[in-house]
């Protein structure tokens, strides 16, 4: 037998193997697809319904004897005055026929209590309005939102229910009145936290970790790509940086909530820095970035052809001259690449935050680095933890946008490796 | 000059033996044939011995490098041509275990003593690499590169001259000089080493070192850089690795010989090629091995 004739006595068996293998690679790429579908689907059919939220349109009399009695116009009193009361005024005047205390109190519970923040925004900004009547959108309570989304069963009895007969009976007459609807939620957008699902907002967490990132950016990239051009380009070979490279690679596999544990006993105890701020956040998710940074940047330089660099050594460039002028700017993009991905992982991260006290309940926006905030991730936590319909829907939410944030991440790093691909 | 005379003693009795593939026999205490000395030198190399780790790949090799002229630097793969080469303005510096021992004169000084500055070595040593290897930056910038980071100039005007003349003497100006601004990495292999020398003459070297400058170019290309290297000879010290013959004996004035780590021979070119001392290098050019 000539080998020609061996090899084409072959080729069928090799061609069939490699069908093979690509059926394996196309079936785990479709088994892999489909969790990802099955897992944005819940999420996406579980949490999309939070960017709408009920809102009812009420004409509110901005009746000057509730709001200001003195007529002092002062800050303070706009400020202090029974906004809910207006509020609860204009949703009576629907319900005429409820005079007894306990149906006023359930024609109330319509609305939420946030729309007594949204009239004080609106009076704060234009004092003019008091004294007038003007038809505005009040937001409505969670229960309501959930009838109104079809999360509330009316066939159940009314004692397994969240809502009584006769609430759900006020409610269809203000839909047959077509003034109850729901409208896009920027309330979710704009908001902190609140004990009320409809007044919950992820502003707060969203500010958290802005500032949070913003700290680990600027600390780790710097760091981490120092260290890595160090370690790459000028370290002497020998035991010690040879165990130092051990200790980073480990370091990238501790568990994240040994970091957390770290920071607090020593960012905060140690040094004193206060707790649940976004500056001991920023440390120490710097500190779980970093070896992740540092991997990528080194192997992004050990990609760079060393012809590259012995070119600039042969004109006479310094080593670092070498480094900076050649090395560097072709290993860019892997750097920022890794970068990229180790913020993502840190957005993404909740464990050590706990640790640190990010978890705390914070109501107000974080106006700065030091100021108590909360983060994404663990927002996602805590609503979770709560019982009412209405948070169950924005934790989705919620995770959809996180999972935004995460998708344009790793998009600009598979842009960026693009690029360097098309560069070399 | 007496030391002439001791290097030139042929190869006598040999003591110790290091055997090869083609069953060729060297002394280990060898002595180059032909005057490894030259009147005008620019460097000179004073019994090097180099070592990559524990494996030597350069056994006391002498030899000078004279102003004016081309020196070709001959033998078969692994005999440490690049090796030597990449000692004459401290390469080899960068390559981890390797370990140079004697001296490299350079106007008198040991380049391997601690005042020397590899910097200042490497501007006044140049290096033509076997692989063309521009920077993956503009043509202009390729070329700008070394007189930029020296400070050799101080306006715009003055780096535009440089560069203009640099190209013009590497023979690649009148092809590049309309797209200066576009990537040196998008030019022909033949090209780019053209660059690649345009880059290195553009800091003025004394010296200009090339590792088989023409191994990956078609014949025209090697033509051309053929008759640059004659034209460059008139200004620089030219020290040439190659692996063709008839190129060593078109463009040099001088040829040294090596094998596995020793220099054989060494002489004006046109005796090495018609009038072999020694054995190997007979046969080396005569093509029965190599
Ligand atoms: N970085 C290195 N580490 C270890 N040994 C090396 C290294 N570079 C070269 N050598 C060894 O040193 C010897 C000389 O190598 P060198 O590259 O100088 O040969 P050469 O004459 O340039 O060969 P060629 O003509 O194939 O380029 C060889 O035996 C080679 O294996
Ligand atoms: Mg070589």
């Amino acid at each position: 037998m000539t080998p020609t004739e061996r090899i084409r006595q072959g080729l069928a068996r090799r061609q069939r193997a490699e069908k093979r293998f690509r059926v394996y690679g196309i079936v785990a790429i479709l088994l892999g697809m489909s969790f990802l579908l099955l897992l944005f689907g819940s999420i996406i059919a579980n949490g999309y319904k939070a960017f709408g939220q009920t809102y009812i349109e009420l004409p509110v009399y901005f009746d000057p004897a509730v709001i200001d009695p003195q007529g002092t116009r002062s800050e303070d009193a706009l400020f202090r005055a029974n906004y809910w009361a207006l509020a609860k005024n204009a949703l009576y005047q629907q319900f005429p026929e409820a005079t007894e205390r306990r149906q006023r109190r359930e024609v109330a519970s319509i609305l939420s209590e946030g729309s007594a923040l949204d009239l004080r925004a609106m009076v704060q900004e234009n004092p003019e309005l008091i004294g007038t009547t003007r038809d505005i959108w009040l937001i409505a309570d969670d229960d309501i939102d959930m009838l109104m989304k079809d999360y509330i069963d009316r066939t159940l009895p009314e004692s397994e229910r969240r809502l009584n007969d006769r609430v759900i009976a006020y409610v269809d007459r203000l839909i047959e009145a077509g003034i109850i609807e729901r409208r896009f939620n920027t309330n979710f957008f704009t908001a902190g936290d609140s004990r009320e699902p409809e007044q919950a907002g992820i502003f707060g967490a969203l500010s958290g970790s802005f500032f949070m990132l913003l700290v680990t950016l600027l600390l780790s990239f710097p760091i981490g790509v120092g260290a890595a051009v160090y370690l790459e380009e000028f370290a002497p070979r020998n035991r010690f940086i040879d165990l130092i490279e051990i200790n980073i690679n480990n370091l990238a596999a501790v568990p994240s909530i040994i970091f957390g544990l770290l920071g607090l006993a020593i960012f905060i105890n140690l040094f004193g820095l206060p707790r649940s701020t976004a500056v001991v956040g920023g440390l120490v998710l710097t500190l779980m970035t970093l070896p992740t940074i540092i991997i990528t940047s080194r192997a992004s330089i050990q990609s760079v052809p060393p012809s590259i660099k012995e070119a600039a050594l042969g004109v006479g460039a310094s080593r670092m001259q070498a480094v900076f002028h050649h090395v560097l700017p072709i290993a860019m993009p892997g750097m920022l690449t890794g970068t990229i991905i180790g913020m993502a992982q840190a957005l993404g991260e909740s464990a050590p935050l706990l640790m640190i006290g990010m978890v705390a309940f914070i109501v107000e926006p974080p106006q700065g680095f030091t100021d108590p905030a909360t983060a994404l991730p663990v927002q996602i936590f805590l609503w979770s933890d709560s019982p009412e319909r209405a948070f169950t829907e924005r934790t989705s939410a919620a995770i959809m946008v996180l999972l935004a944030f995460l998708i344009a991440m790793n998009a600009t790093a598979v842009y960026l490796r693009k690029k360097i691909a098309k560069k070399l | 000059m007496d030391a002439t005379e001791t290097l030139t003693i042929p190869l006598t009795d040999q003591l110790s033996e290091v055997d090869f593939a083609a069953g060729q026999k060297i002394a280990a205490d060898h002595a180059t044939v032909g005057d490894v000395t030259c009147k005008n030198p620019s460097m000179r190399v004073k019994e090097v011995d180099v070592f990559y780790g524990e494996k030597q790949a350069i056994f006391n090799v002498s030899l000078d490098i004279g102003s004016n002229e081309v020196l070709a630097m001959i033998g078969p793969s692994g005999c440490g041509k690049t090796t030597l080469l990449r000692c004459l303005n401290r390469m080899n510096d960068t390559i981890e275990g390797c370990r140079v021992t004697g001296q490299v004169e350079m106007d008198g000084q040991n380049i391997y003593s601690r005042k020397m500055d590899p910097v200042l070595l490497r501007a006044r040593v140049g290096m033509v690499f076997q692989k063309p290897n521009p920077f993956p930056k503009s043509i202009f910038d390729n070329v700008a590169y070394g007189p930029r980071i020296h400070g050799l100039v101080s306006h715009r005007d003055e780096l535009e001259e440089i560069v203009h003349t640099s190209l013009s003497r590497a023979g690649l100006l009148d092809e590049v000089k309309d797209r200066l601004d576009q990537p040196g990495t998008g030019l022909s292999g033949g090209q780019q080493q053209r660059l690649c020398i345009a880059r290195a003459i553009a800091v003025s070297p004394e010296v200009i070192l090339m590792d088989e400058p023409c191994s990956a170019l078609d014949p025209i290309a090697t033509a051309k850089i053929e008759e640059l290297i004659d034209e460059l000879r008139y200004k620089f010290s030219i020290a040439i690795v190659t692996h063709s013959m008839q190129q060593a004996a078109r463009v040099s004035q001088r040829t040294a010989y090596f094998h596995l780590g020793y220099l054989v021979e060494v002489g004006p070119t046109k005796d090495i090629f018609t009038m072999p001392k020694h054995q190997l290098t007979e046969e080396y050019i005569t093509g029965r091995f190599g």
